[in-house]
């Protein structure tokens, strides 16, 4: 892995101490995410598409966790949920204990800029400015200062590997370290949550592997709590937990015992 | 979010889409520019009118033959059935008050030859006085004095264009030309007005009033009540109070003089500056008018040029404004970053719109004989509109954006 200068990621969110490896018990800790019976109903006209219907998920500090299922079946919609960019339109949803149908838009705007990094499919960056602007944007919104913003962004991008990319804008850069652009932006304000849907899902498998890493490390490494959605069964596999929706509804939520191991220090598909 | 951090992150997004940022500047700029050039150039063809008029003296009430009104084509001196005579002058001048000063010309035409050169223009018999009450003075030698009138004397002074004609690149003075066949002695040339819409006022000569009635013009000189003929008579009022006045006294009295019946139109006209400039001014308004038309029309068509640019990145646009509401923004801060994207496009662009207009105003009166005149309120119409377009097609579609779920920004299509 050429470009795995993937060094140890020192972004440590409040709120998140020490953890240990390997099988926890959940009970004993805070849970980041708490969503019971989350509903979702589009009306298109006189159609209403029932996107969710009743999932409950909880996750606790410190999980890595996928989302699995077919196409179709809600798995977009419930991260859009879980990431505050989109309201259920029943059931509820505590993030680290705080009612989030209750907050308003400006309050939402705040747990979206501190709490929540939300990586795309797609990257969505900001066309023809620098690699390091884009990075330096959820600290803009946190009233953070220049100085400060540029070396947090500079530090950022070098705990993803891209430390000799700067200033290249996004287009001028690969899928995979555009991805890995956006995941520097996701954790440039420090959030306790992760959130990405289908990150890999515009990569090759050796990019795929690389994001896998980064997820990894930011979770070993800082605690950060990562969910992610993916329809490969190879990619899930480097969670501890897989979580399957169909039709809008949960059907399966297991853990993962032979977890994957994607960082080139401990051998790439490396199982434990 | 600081308002500094506001503009730079505006500053950053116009520099990241530098041709965007361009052509939203260029069509404010255009139609700023469009507008401020043609209410100068509108506005300098209007007071250039005005000062054709006052140049000729002010408080100035002219007394010709005919009446100008009907179309009768007055001032034609000739004409058998109307005259002003110098009795109609000293009546007037005896018995009107509040005139200052007077002046009187008895107008034909004369055949001008000097050597082999040979001019047909205007030839002017007047008073001394003419010079003063028409603020007309002479650029060399002197104009006609007391002297030459009292003693018919063969003198001239000639205007710019008959004194270029007859004596290209030579010094008139002392020169004796010949006026229909009679020498005449050159004591002055004119102060050129320049050709206006009445026409070249250089191609007119001056001799004194008595000369031309009793040596050239004799044949036409006297009215049917014998009388000396004369073409008009010039009044300089004291003050722009008792024009109305003036003007109404010298009509009752020349309507008594000529006898003319209560019912029956004047034979004569009383015409004052102040009314010329009227009716040229209501021409040279519609010529404002129009050209503001044509101004307006730029406005509307930078104004669409601005909101088909705004509309068309609105896509590109909604979905930045969903990326930023995901990382963080809240709805003001977007707000507050397209605002200042806005002001600060419409703003360059006006002050460039300004220098186009003022530049473009003193280029087309580098062609045309006329001084444009840039009005602050055009200026302040012009930038006015332009900011209001450009701030309102900047910032109602990210508005709108604003208000959008993240997502559905995102998804925006
Ligand atoms: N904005 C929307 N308006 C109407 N229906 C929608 C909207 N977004 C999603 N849906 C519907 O909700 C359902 C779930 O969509 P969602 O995007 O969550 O699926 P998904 O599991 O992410 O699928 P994929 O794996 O293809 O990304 C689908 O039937 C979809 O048509
Ligand atoms: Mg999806």
């Amino acid at each position: 892995m050429p470009e795995a200068s993937v060094q140890k990621i020192e972004v440590s969110p409040k709120g998140i101490q020490s953890h240990t490896k390997g099988m926890r018990s959940h009970e004993q800790r805070v849970p980041v995410i708490d969503a019971l019976d989350i509903a979702k109903t589009y009306k298109m006209g006189d159609i209403e598409v029932r996107a969710l219907c009743g999932v409950s998920v909880r996750l606790y500090a410190g999980e890595l966790a996928a989302i699995m299922g077919p196409s179709g079946s809600g798995k977009s919609t419930l991260m859009n949920i879980l990431g505050c960019l989109d309201q259920s339109t029943a059931g509820s949803y505590k993030l680290d204990g705080v009612d989030v149908d209750k907050l308003n838009d400006n309050q939402l705007a705040a747990i979206r800029n501190r709490k929540i990094g939300f990586v795309f499919q797609s990257f969505n960056l900001l066309r023809r400015t620098p690699a390091i602007e884009n990075v330096e944007q959820p600290l803009i919104y946190a009233g953070i200062g220049l100085r400060e913003r540029r070396e947090r962004a500079k530090a950022a991008l070098e705990a993803v590997g891209l430390g000799d990319r700067l200033k290249h804008h996004a287009n001028e850069l690969s899928g995979g370290q555009q991805q890995r652009v956006a995941i520097a932006r996701a954790i440039v304000s420090r959030p306790s949550l992760i959130l990405a849907d289908e990150p890999t899902g515009n990569l090759d498998s050796k990019s795929g592997a690389e994001i896998m890493c980064l997820f990894q490390r930011l979770n070993e490494d800082s605690g950060i709590t990562v969910i992610f959605v993916t329809h490969d069964q190879r990619i899930a596999s480097h969670t501890r937990r897989i979580i399957s929706i169909a039709d809008g509804k949960l059907t399966g939520d297991v853990a993962v015992d032979d977890q994957i191991l994607a960082c080139p220090e401990e051998g790439v598909g490396a199982t434990r | 979010m600081y308002i500094v951090e506001v503009i730079r992150l505006s500053l950053h997004t116009l520099v990241a889409n530098k041709m965007r940022a361009i052509l939203t500047m260029f069509g404010i700029s255009i139609g700023v520019g469009a507008v401020i050039a043609l209410l100068a150039i509108g506005n300098g063809v209007q007071s250039y009118i005005t000062q054709q008029f006052t140049s000729s003296g002010t408080n100035l009430i002219a007394v010709i033959p005919g009446q100008i009104q009907r179309g009768g084509g007055g001032g034609n001196p000739f004409g058998p059935q109307v005259a002003l005579g110098m009795s109609d002058y000293r009546a007037v001048i005896g018995s009107v008050p509040f005139i200052q000063d007077s002046a009187v010309d008895f107008s034909g035409l004369g055949n001008f030859t000097y050597e082999a050169n040979q001019s047909e223009s205007a030839l002017s018999g007047v008073t001394p006085s003419y010079s003063a009450v028409r603020n007309w003075n002479t650029r060399i030698g002197r104009f006609i004095d007391e002297s030459d009138y009292g003693g018919r004397s063969r003198v001239v002074v000639l205007g710019q264009t008959i004194a270029n004609d007859l004596f290209p690149g030579l010094d008139p003075l002392d020169e004796v030309v010949k006026i229909n066949n009679v020498p005449f002695r050159v004591i002055g040339v004119m102060e050129s007005k320049g050709s206006s819409f009445i026409g070249d006022q250089d191609a007119t000569a001056f001799i004194p009033l008595t000369t031309a009635q009793e040596r050239l013009f004799q044949a036409n000189a006297q009215t049917k009540g014998g009388d000396r003929r004369i073409s008009s008579i010039y009044l300089q009022v004291q003050d722009d109070g008792a024009r109305p006045l003036v003007t109404a006294a010298v009509a009752s009295l020349l309507r008594e003089r000529h006898r003319i019946a209560p019912d029956d139109p004047n034979d004569f006209s009383v015409v004052s500056q102040t009314e010329l400039i009227n009716a040229f001014g209501a021409i040279t308004d519609v010529l404002t008018v129009f050209l503001g038309a044509i101004a307006a029309i730029s406005l509307l068509v930078g104004g669409i040029g601005i909101m088909n640019i705004m509309l068309v990145s609105v896509t590109e646009r909604t979905r930045e404004i969903g990326l930023r509401k995901a990382i963080g923004a809240t709805s003001s801060a977007i707000l507050a970053q397209f605002l200042a994207e806005a002001m600060f496009l419409s703003l360059m662009g006006g002050l460039i719109g300004i220098a186009i207009g003022v530049g473009g105003a003193y280029a087309v009166s580098r062609l045309a004989d006329i001084r444009p005149e840039v009005q602050l309120s055009a200026v302040a119409l012009a930038v006015g509109f332009s900011l209001a377009v450009g701030l309102f097609f900047g910032i109602y579609p990210a508005r709108r954006a604003s208000k959008l779920n993240p997502i559905d920004a995102l998804r925006f299509e």
